[in-house]
């Protein structure tokens, strides 16, 4: 620091012919002379960001969240937060003249009498359920990458924290039509908040302000889905971010990649364009669902009515797990508990199990420290295979959530497959208890098959489909060596944890991070190829190898020290 | 930052620097190696290069496009609701028009960006140090000392009055607000749980409450056919819009009796019974009557309670019957009409803590 300072003193004062003359030179030099901004501007703009397709999952919870802030600040110029009674006479002719809450009424009117409320109705809907499916698909990425291990556990609690609050948050907006699907739902929430020992009755009468379902419960949820819990989102997503900036990401071995960098494009411009795209392509899929993917249709519904059900009544997809353990928990009641007191069946499945899952979860990266006695600092990630219990326990835990998930909908798979509704139920039951050790031991062994032809493929070679015929009359298959190889024949290349060549198209592709083509390398035709391998000839001459030589060695040198550090 | 300042170039050395050679010197001093920079058209001007600009400007172009459609559409398309059969019915396609248009103005603009950055901007791969060592000793023991050195200087350590003074206060603080709040909200249930409209003073009602339909008008035994049901509500002022009347008014078929709780044995009428709709296990209504096993079945959770039973469950996660309604009659102008004589014995709906 002071020498760049001493350096500036010096060169006070500056002669005119130094001064910035472009536009983006003035603007800039403006803001310095104010911010001193020079240092830490280059410094993030130069921020290196790692690609991998699974590295999009958070990207899409994030701008799914952003596309909610904009479509439902829309929403709430429009939404009237109040149950008092009025007669609809809006321009939806069937429920014209039905006595109806306002709440109820303004959904009405945004949908029908609002110009494109309908349709950012319906992209905030599907942003919800698309913001919560992505949350939980990136916290699998996290799961079975190893992503948690230290030095990220704190970002681990947060985003659990975030999927446990976007939950809530989703299911107060979709509550606050007070149309009978999302009433149906309150009531279960009255009925959940009822069970819960000694408060339970105290707990639902604050909340309902008396009796279910009462006057107040629209305005109470109104003001948490849009001011408290968004509030508390925003605060934990920049705290999340702030987080991911401090540390970097992580990211999967390859070559050149090592635990003390981190590889990739900078923000400024490439990856700065192709996430300002992502967000586009992200909001403009939203944008196509709400267009034309009908959702939450709560002018078929109806008002909410106490005495009213549809049969075939589903709670928005993240809400169906709870559902299901409701259905599947059996009819388990204490009573007279201290001579006196119940304890509902409801409180098990819809309060124990939920409380017991994400205390698990939250608990995941200490309770894997704990037993593997890893305590040091991960930035590479770990492919699923390479760590068979992680893997199995994670697969285990899914299967648990995809049973309960299914059970949520049972009578509609009932009424599909034409099967009997209690077989369902008891199917659901028994599945729920032997499924998850079956995923578990089918998942382990599917990681230690995969290790092993990793393992195979790293000494024999990959397979080259070429079938050769030896003067002994016996058929062997030519494999390709992917390295040097000892007497026998024996590739001598270890296994680093990144992923492993298995076909001869893909050989060579390891290193070349900017291989074009999805699916496969693209090979790029002779007449091009031969100009290409000229320029990249002249820039091999050039001091830009010499340059990337000096760094790789300097990376190699830091990396040594860093596990000299580690074994000491 | 860790990165020493001392490899950043001197002033007029960047100013001797092409632009490139001074953004990879300033990216270097601060631990970022472009290790792998190449143009994607190395060949300026080829065919292919106009081809991957064509593409990209193509995409703005649409998104430019949709916009404007999407604004024409929202102005000018019919978008009032009208029933079949009764006016135009262009306006079922607002939505999808306003979605779609969107939709591509956003894609075009997404996918224009991404394929930009793709096919134009210089493919590079770049290695930043992740600067994660921990803090030199120096750092921390200083950083130890001004935490330790501060905390001794409030004196904590050896004011015990202050401490404690100050613990009350703290709590006092937290409390305040939780009070505060906990005391707003706070409702003393007392027991309205235990209670429904169906209960009513006999001086008010001497021959019983009134059932009747949800538009008002009283239930007569001649309304419902034998299997037939209906929902029904007591005649009281908010009888029809609280959530714990609604009742199931079942007319059993001529062969079927019904196997009664006990002390419940005269709780029905003739071969109607009437038990509340609210489920006992989450407080959905339990509607689904199937006429041929005698079944009511709750579409939340599946329960089912055999009416025959006296509504017992006989499946799913509820655990208690539903609770019986006392009917009776009242005769106003030759009409025979249904009451409800007394408020169901026992709680409806779901169970809770204090329920016996």
């Amino acid at each position: 620091m002071t020498a760049t300072r001493e350096r500036e003193t010096a060169s006070e004062p500056r002669s005119r012919r130094n001064q910035p003359r472009t536009l983006l030179g003035k603007t800039g030099e403006w803001f310095e002379e104010r911010l001193k901004v020079a240092r830490p501007t280059r410094h993030y703009l130069n921020k290196v960001f790692p690609d991998h397709w699974s590295f999009m999952m958070g990207e899409i919870a994030l701008y799914s969240f952003v596309v909610l802030l904009l479509t439902g600040t829309f929403l709430t110029f429009f939404f009237d937060a109040a149950m008092g009674e009025v007669r609809y006479n809006g321009s939806y002719q069937p429920l014209q003249g039905v006595e109806m809450s306002q709440a109820y009424a303004s959904t009405l009117h945004i949908s029908f009498d609002v110009r494109g409320g309908l349709v950012i109705r319906q992209i905030h809907h599907w942003a919800a359920l698309m913001f919560i499916a992505a949350m939980l698909i990136h916290m699998g990425r996290i799961f079975f990458t190893g992503a948690f291990r230290k030095p990220r556990e704190l970002n681990w609690i947060i985003g659990i924290s975030l999927i446990v609050l976007g939950v809530i948050e989703g299911f107060a907006g979709y509550s606050l039509p007070d149309d009978l699907l999302s009433g149906t739902g309150l009531r279960i929430a009255d009925a959940i908040m009822l069970s819960i020992p000694i408060i339970g009755s105290w707990v639902s009468f604050a909340v309902f302000d008396g009796e279910f379902p009462g006057t107040a419960i629209v305005g109470r949820l109104y003001i948490a889905h849009v001011l408290l819990i968004p509030a508390i989102l925003v605060a934990l997503i920049t705290v999340h971010l702030a987080l991911i900036v401090r540390q970097k990401h992580t990211q999967f071995p390859a070559a050149g990649r090592t635990e003390s960098s981190v590889s990739g494009e900078r923000v400024y411009p490439i990856y700065a364009a192709k996430a300002g795209g992502f967000f586009f392509i992200v909001f403009g899929v939203l944008a196509g669902l709400g267009g034309f993917a009908q959702i939450n249709p709560i002018w078929l519904f109806g008002p909410y009515n106490p005495a009213q059900v549809s049969s075939g009544s589903q709670p928005d997809w993240y809400m169906a797990m709870l559902d299901g353990s409701t259905r599947l928990f059996p009819s388990w009641e204490i009573h007279g508990l201290f001579g006196r007191y119940t304890v509902p069946a409801v409180f098990w499945p819809t309060v124990v199990l939920p409380t017991i899952l994400i205390g698990l979860a939250l608990a995941y990266p200490f309770i894997e420290a704990r037993l593997t006695k890893d305590r040091a600092k991960h930035h590479l990630l770990q492919r699923p295979r390479d760590v068979p219990v992680r893997t199995s326990l994670g697969a285990m835990a899914l299967t648990f959530c995809i049973v309960l998930f299914i059970s949520g909908g049972n009578d509609l798979v009932a009424a599909a497959f034409d099967i009997s509704l209690n077989a369902m139920t008891w199917g659901g039951r028994v599945a729920l208890i032997i499924l998850p050790p079956l995923a578990y031991v089918l998942t382990y062994r599917i990681c230690l098959g995969l290790q092993r032809h990793d393992r195979e493929v790293l000494e024999h070679g990959v397979e080259t489909g070429i079938i050769r015929r030896l003067p002994t009359g016996e058929f062997i298959e030519v494999h390709q060596p992917l390295g040097p190889v000892d007497d026998h024949g024996h590739g001598e290349l270890n296994y680093a944890g990144a992923s492993v060549p298995k076909r001869m198209n893909q050989l060579g592709t390891g290193a070349l991070r900017h291989a074009r083509g999805f699916f496969r390398p693209v090979v790029e035709k002779p007449e091009i190829a031969e100009k290409l391998a000229e320029v990249e000839e002249s820039e091999e001459a050039s001091d830009a190898a010499e340059r990337r030589d000096k760094i790789a060695v300097e990376l190699e040198e830091v990396e040594a020290e860093r596990r000299h550090q580690l074994t000491d | 930052m860790t990165h020493s300042t001392a490899n950043i170039p001197g002033p007029d050395e960047l100013r001797e620097m092409s632009p490139e050679e001074a953004m990879l010197a300033g990216a270097d001093s601060g631990g970022v190696h472009v290790v792998h920079r190449r143009q994607r058209y190395p060949i300026p001007g080829t065919k292919a290069e106009k081809r991957a600009e064509r593409g990209v400007s193509f995409m703005f172009g649409l998104a430019a496009l949709a916009g404007v459609a999407f604004i024409v559409v929202f102005v000018a398309w019919p978008y009032v609701y009208h029933l079949p059969g009764e006016g135009s019915q262009r306006f079922r396609f607002y939505t999808p028009l306003l979605g779609g248009l969107l939709g591509l103005m956003l894609l075009g603009l997404g996918f224009g960006a991404v394929l930009w950055a793709k096919w134009l901007m210089p493919e590079e791969e770049a290695v930043e140090e992740r600067d994660d060592e921990p803090s030199p000793d120096e750092e921390k023991l200083m950083t130890a000392a001004t935490l330790s050195v501060g905390f001794e200087d409030t004196g904590l350590q050896r004011r015990r009055m202050l401490v404690g003074s100050l613990a009350l206060a703290g709590g006092a603080l937290a409390t305040v607000p939780l009070v505060a709040l906990v005391g707003a909200l706070i409702k003393k249930p007392g027991n309205q749980l235990a209670h429904t409209l169906w209960g009513q003073p006999p001086d008010k009602y001497p021959n019983g409450v009134p059932v009747i339909y949800s538009d008002g008008r009283r239930v007569s035994p001649n309304d419902i056919q034998a299997g037939g049901l209906a929902t029904v509500f007591p005649g009281v002022p908010g009888g029809i819009t609280s959530a714990n009347t609604p009742t199931l008014l079942i007319r059993l078929r001529p062969n079927q009796t019904v196997k009664s709780r006990k002390g419940q044995a005269d709780f029905g009428w003739g071969d109607f019974v009437a038990f509340s709709k609210i489920c006992t296990h989450a407080g959905c209504p339990a509607s689904l009557y199937e006429q041929q096993t005698t079944r009511l079945l709750c579409p939340c959770h599946q329960s089912q309670f055999e009416v025959l039973q006296d509504a017992k469950p006989v499946f799913g996660p509820a655990t208690r019957p539903l609770p019986k309604l006392p009917l009776g009659i009242e005769v106003v102008d030759g009409t025979q009409y249904f009451v409800g004589r007394h408020d169901f014995v026992e709680p409806i709906g779901p169970a809770y803590w204090e329920r016996p």
